[in-house]
């Protein structure tokens, strides 16, 4: 759903910011006035339009995760995220280095022999052809990074991190589902905190990955997201839990909870698409995610329940981590730290899947 | 055991009886290491400073690319960004913005403003990242934001939150202080901004000034570099780190290695102090040397003895000196702030950092000097003939071996003739050379010179004088010159090295002054800051000046940088109009120029700095080419003109030409005659109807001369510190070779008491005799320091700065210098004297047996 972003060259405290600490991103929004899009229920979106970049909104991402396998049946997690967000600059500055748009870049391999997160991340203004996320398909760039939807709706990636590389086409297997209603998802119990959001399940993956000095193929499945907004996320909110399942039975399910500063469920949603395309959605009430064994990192000591329990209505699903050290621990540069990885999904006891769960929130040394 | 015992046993009886000289001995060595040590300190750490303040501001990048004419298009920057091997790219935007906020001085308002990409540069130059307030993240994009350094916030007096308003062009932009630059070098006042929002808001859009690369770990930097450097072409070059030291370090090599050749002249003088004490000791104890002979001491036991002697004074010497070098240069440090007061290093904050390498150099240097003092007439002692030794009187003698004419004219011969020799490596090393031997020459001449002199004295002083006094002093004087020439050596160097500075000095002085009354011939000028790359009066604004009221000419200036060479800084073009029939009415020609009607048809002129002639090789008639806008330009010199205020090179063209060739009709700054019957009062008030006058700088020609002058004294200061030094030295020279002759020559007054010679008139005969000596040495110093001062004008300055000048004469000030050493002298002479007189006279004459 909402990726975190952290850097380890210290901008993005910015994204953080702004994501993260709406409170903020409120009063930068009133100082600049409306100029941002806003999102609301009577837009339909419209593709392959909607695939490209939406400038007029402040924030936007296309967020990839998945599971990998080499040749030799090794297993990976895998995530690449590129994120296009507009700084607000004054429209009258005719510079090519006005910071119109910015573009950020994420990309981390889950390895279990390695035992913690591997991640690369870059970012910068767009211009010169340089970065740039452009409006009409999906096309982003940030030097010799890209995510490209073809044509024929394949993906394209490329990620050329400093300890580890990934270049991989994702082919969609299934129709996309638009989240909420129409692609017009809630965040929170104020309906202006909503954003635009599609997901495309089961993609197929096919490509090599740089991975300690040798280049691997692979095969895969991935989840893809997109999702743009203006304004996200409640005053009250303290964090979330999201995660996405590709399911072995062809089914998908995406679900988050916003948690308030209290730790209780300040809104939550699911919908469920079984292989025939049927959909099904689940109310706030009907959604709970329970923690069943926790994880205490021993680089930040923030907990964290990497172990869930997640009721959709009578379902229930347990996720079980790859390993548990799939954590992002950026205090030294940005201060942000969030758990990101690779889950196993269980329903009734049986592997039923594999997804990806997101944490944030809930390292408590934050101000350092 | 019984051998070191001896030697601790002379040593200590002999600096028990001497303490006084002893302590003067030690203190010359001191001080001359002190001086030379502090000047090297203080020019280190500035130029350290200054290059890491500098690099600092290049960040971690392992390639620049920079344009030849300053700024270039940032097309180029996408070219780079996928050029292959290279990891990290970052573009720069640095540029100088005028403050708009009154200050005294017109240069001191100028703030570096570094616009760039937060993004980039967090890789490459994170020190240059600006902290944000909290929760005001976005400031480092924002387009109304900049952040300052420490220093530059205490220099503006700003804080966070406040409003910092610059002059562009005619108008004045505000700008929000978004936060602080914590890690800029201490000291260094900088600005930093989003790239986007200096090119828009300073005016300087589609323009870099810089892109620092990152290579791949697996590229040649080298190669890389002449590969891209092809590839650019001619407006552009590519350099390493090292490359821009070359550069920094060129700017002020010149005025350092002067300054440290000052410095090693200091010691050099305080080692002619410590050479004359040293060998007075050594003769004034012949007789105790040859006894220990006698009785069976070796010649190398000896010779170890007099060595070891000098060995500690020059180690104690030493020591306190590097101590005393270091605590002056720390002191000046937070003094002066380092830069010597002068312009070379603006902007920074030198910290003192101390090398033992250099450390040991400056006490060999110290103890080397000593030693060899000590050297010289050891050797004479240990073998001279001993029965003669033993016998009284034949000190003069000793010194005969030390000091010959012949060796003289050798030393004054080759210094004269190096004087003919061209700089090496662009420095002065043998002008400074020539200096020296000047100087051994002339002590070593001065012996003979002494007895030729005060033979004639002593001829043309009986014939017509009876007084005793006088017949004694010069008697004494043209029969043992060698004892004279010791005691004078101090004083002779000293003097000499005053004379040559004040003299150069002076010339100096007096040479700007006239070159300001040749370049500031009208009474006012205003100035206004560049708008980005353009001038910031345009055609409105120049017409606007040109109707105003009260004015007889109007000249229009457009002035800006250029590099020619990237391992050399920039030179400045000055275009404006030049007199086509006299071109010397303008600018201040030396004789080496012709007439326009001289150069073919076509030719476009242009008159170049001494500078340029030496650095650039240009010659008079000479095609030579110049970069201006993105083109260059062929250009025929027609001149050269002196600059006392841009040593890396200058050149003057018509402004016609220029606006011809460019399309540039901007200019910065204006020249304004008055009319004859307006009053300064009522120019400066038109000037303030101007629209825009806010924006302006006006200045009057009178106060910029003022301040011109003070930054030349101020440079100078250094000089004068030298010049203080070195009488103190030479009086300190004085006294102790006085009161040293004064011990030996104990038996002789006492003579002078038995045969009836007052005690009193042997006090006045001592005080004339320092009178005599000095005079001579006065004289004779004043012909050494003539002839220094010769080399430092007509050679140094020339071949160290580009500038040449003319002789002037400072003759109040040496009148004054020379009565004070003549009095000065007389009066140590004689307070030397007063003690020894008073001894009893038996016992004094019963000593010699």
């Amino acid at each position: 759903m909402i990726p975190l972003f952290f850097n380890q060259n210290g901008v993005s405290w910015l994204f953080l910011l702004i994501i993260l600490w709406p409170s903020i991103s409120v009063s930068q929004e009133a100082v600049q006035g409306n100029r941002f899009a806003k999102v609301s229920t009577g837009y339909t979106l419209v593709f392959p339009r909607d695939y490209g970049a939406h400038p007029d909104f402040r924030i936007e991402w296309w967020y990839v995760t998945g599971w990998l396998e080499t040749d030799d049946k090794k297993t990976l997690g895998f995530q690449v995220t590129f994120f296009r967000s507009s700084t607000g600059h004054h429209p009258e500055n005719p510079s090519q280095f006005a910071p119109k748009q910015l573009i950020i870049a994420h990309a981390a391999l889950s390895d279990p022999s390695v035992g913690r997160l591997i991640y690369g991340e870059k970012s910068a203004r767009t211009g010169f052809d340089l970065a740039y996320a452009k409006e009409g398909d999906t096309n982003v760039k940030l030097d010799d990074w890209y995510f490209v939807r073809d044509a024929d709706g394949h993906y394209q990636t490329k990620i050329n991190a400093e300890k580890f590389g990934m270049q991989l086409s994702l082919i969609p297997t299934q129709k996309m589902i638009l989240q909420g209603e129409h692609g017009f998802s809630r965040k929170g119990p104020n309906v202006e905190q909503a954003s635009y959001y599609y997901s495309e399940p089961h993609l197929k993956v096919a490509g090599t990955i740089k991975h300690q000095g040798k280049t691997l193929a692979v095969n895969g499945h991935a989840w893809l997201d997109h999702e743009w907004s203006s304004e996200l996320l409640d005053s009250r909110a303290d964090g979330w839990d999201w995660v996405s399942m590709n399911l072995f039975d062809g089914s998908s399910l995406m679900a988050f909870q916003i948690r308030g500063k209290d730790g209780a469920k300040l809104w939550a949603y699911a919908k469920f698409r079984n292989a025939a395309g049927e959909v099904r959605f689940f109310d706030p009430e009907q959604i709970e995610f329970i923690p069943e064994r926790v994880w205490q990192s021993p680089h930040t000591n923030a907990v964290y329940p990497v172990e869930m329990r997640i009721r959709t209505g009578e379902i229930e699903w347990r996720l079980i981590p790859f390993f548990d050290d799939q954590e992002l621990d950026s205090r030294r540069t940005t201060g942000a730290v969030y758990w990101e990885g690779a889950v196993r999904i269980f329903k009734e006891h049986q592997p039923a899947g594999q997804g990806y769960l997101e944490l944030t929130g809930y390292e408590s040394a934050l101000d350092l | 055991m019984k051998m070191v015992r001896l030697f601790c046993w002379l040593l200590q009886g002999e600096w028990r009886a001497r303490f006084v000289q002893i302590i003067v001995a030690v203190i010359a060595i001191a001080m001359g290491v002190a001086l030379g040590f502090s000047i090297h300190l203080i020019n280190t750490a500035a130029l350290n400073e200054f290059s890491a303040a500098n690099k600092s501001l290049s960040g971690q990048s392992d390639v620049q690319v920079y344009g030849k004419q300053g700024f270039f298009d940032e097309t180029v920057y996408p070219k780079l960004a996928q050029y292959e091997g290279v990891k990290l790219v970052n573009p720069v935007l640095e540029f100088t913005a005028t403050v708009s906020a009154e200050f005294e001085n017109r240069d001191d308002h100028k703030l570096k403003i570094l616009g760039i990409d937060v993004l980039r540069a967090a890789d490459i130059s994170p020190d240059l990242l600006g902290v944000p307030g909290e929760g005001r993240s976005m400031d480092s994009f924002a387009d109304d934001a900049i952040f300052l350094s420490p220093a530059a916030m205490e220099w503006l007096g700003l804080e966070q939150g406040d409003m910092l308003y610059f002059n562009v062009g005619l108008e004045t932009i505000a700008l929000r202080v978004a936060g602080g630059l914590t890690r800029a070098h201490a000291g260094q006042r900088i600005a930093v901004m989003d790239i986007g929002a200096a090119q828009w808001r300073f005016q300087y859009l589609g323009l870099l000034s810089r892109i620092e690369l990152k290579l791949e770990s697996n590229i040649h930097h080298e190669a890389f570099k002449v590969k891209l450097g092809n590839e650019l072409g001619e407006q552009f070059y590519v350099s390493e780190i090292a490359d821009q030291e070359v550069r920094i370090a060129n700017m002020s090599r010149a005025y350092r290695v002067n300054l440290n050749m000052l410095a090693l002249v200091a010691l050099f003088t305080g080692s002619f102090l410590v050479f004359s004490t040293q060998a007075l000791s050594v003769i004034r104890r012949r007789r105790q040397f040859t006894l220990l002979r006698v009785l069976g001491y070796t010649r190398r036991q000896l010779l170890l003895q007099i060595l070891t002697e000098g060995f500690v004074l020059g180690t104690i010497g030493a020591l306190f000196g590097l101590a005393i070098g270091y605590g002056c240069a720390v002191l000046a440090i937070n003094l002066l702030s380092g830069d010597w007061g002068s312009y070379i290093f603006p902007g920074i904050q030198p910290s003192i950092f101390f090398s033992l390498q250099n450390a040991a150099l400056f006490f060999m240097i110290g103890l080397g000097v000593t030693v060899l003092g000590a050297t010289l007439p050891a050797r004479e002692v240990v073998s001279a003939n001993q029965a003669s030794a033993l016998k009284s009187g034949g000190e003069d003698s000793t010194m005969n071996r030390v000091q010959r004419s012949r060796s003289a004219w050798v030393c004054l011969f080759s210094g004269v003739l190096l004087t003919q020799l061209p700089p090496v490596y662009e420095l002065p090393v043998l002008g400074y050379m020539a200096i020296a031997l000047l100087l051994i020459g002339g002590i070593a001449l001065m012996p003979g010179l002494a007895k030729l002199v005060f033979s004639f004295l002593q001829k043309y002083v009986s014939r017509y004088s009876k007084n005793v006094i006088i017949l004694m002093t010069v008697a004494r004087q043209a029969n043992a010159p060698n004892q004279a020439s010791i005691a004078l050596s101090g004083v002779l160097a000293s003097f000499s090295l005053i004379v040559a500075m004040a003299i150069m000095v002076l010339s100096f002085r007096v040479s700007v002054d006239q070159w300001l009354d040749h370049v500031l011939p009208a009474d006012l000028y205003v100035r206004v800051a560049d708008s980005g790359v353009q001038g910031g009066f345009q055609k409105e604004e120049q017409n606007a000046i040109n109707s105003l009221p009260g004015f007889s000419r109007t000249d229009f200036f457009r002035v800006q940088q250029l590099t020619l060479n990237p391992d050399r800084p920039e030179i400045t073009l000055i275009a404006r109009p030049i007199d086509a029939v006299e071109p010397g009415n303008t600018l201040p020609l030396t004789d080496d120029a012709r007439g326009l009607d001289q150069l073919p048809k076509g030719a476009i002129p242009l008159w170049v700095s001494e500078a340029m002639v030496d650095l650039y090789g240009y010659a008079v008639g000479e095609k030579v080419m110049i970069p201006m806008g993105n083109m260059w330009y062929e250009f025929q010199v027609a001149g050269v003109w002196r600059d006392y205020g841009r040593q890396f090179g200058a050149v003057q063209m018509q402004l016609s030409d220029y606006q011809t060739l460019t399309s540039d009709f901007s200019i910065n700054s204006v020249a304004l005659w008055l009319d004859t019957e307006t009053t300064m009062t009522e120019a400066l008030v038109a000037l303030q109807q101007l629209p825009f006058s806010n924006v302006l700088e006006i200045t009057q020609s009178q106060h910029m001369r003022e301040s011109s002058l003070a930054i030349f004294d101020r440079s100078f200061a250094i000089t004068y510190v030298l010049e203080v030094v070195a009488v103190i030295i030479g009086l300190l020279g004085v006294a102790a070779s006085f009161s040293a002759q004064m011990l030996a020559r104990v038996k002789e007054f006492s003579m002078l008491r038995h045969i009836g010679v007052t005690q009193s008139q042997i006090k006045r005969m001592l005080a004339a005799e320092g009178c005599f000596l000095t005079a001579f040495g006065v004289v004779l110093g004043f012909v050494l320091g003539l002839g220094i001062s010769l080399i430092l004008i007509f050679i140094v300055n020339p071949q160290s700065f580009h500038w040449t000048m003319q002789l002037y004469m400072p003759w109040n000030w040496l009148l004054l210098i020379s009565g004070v050493m003549l009095v000065s002298a007389s009066l140590t002479a004689w307070l030397s004297g007063r003690n020894v007189v008073s001894d009893g006279v038996i016992r004094a004459v019963r000593e010699d047996w």
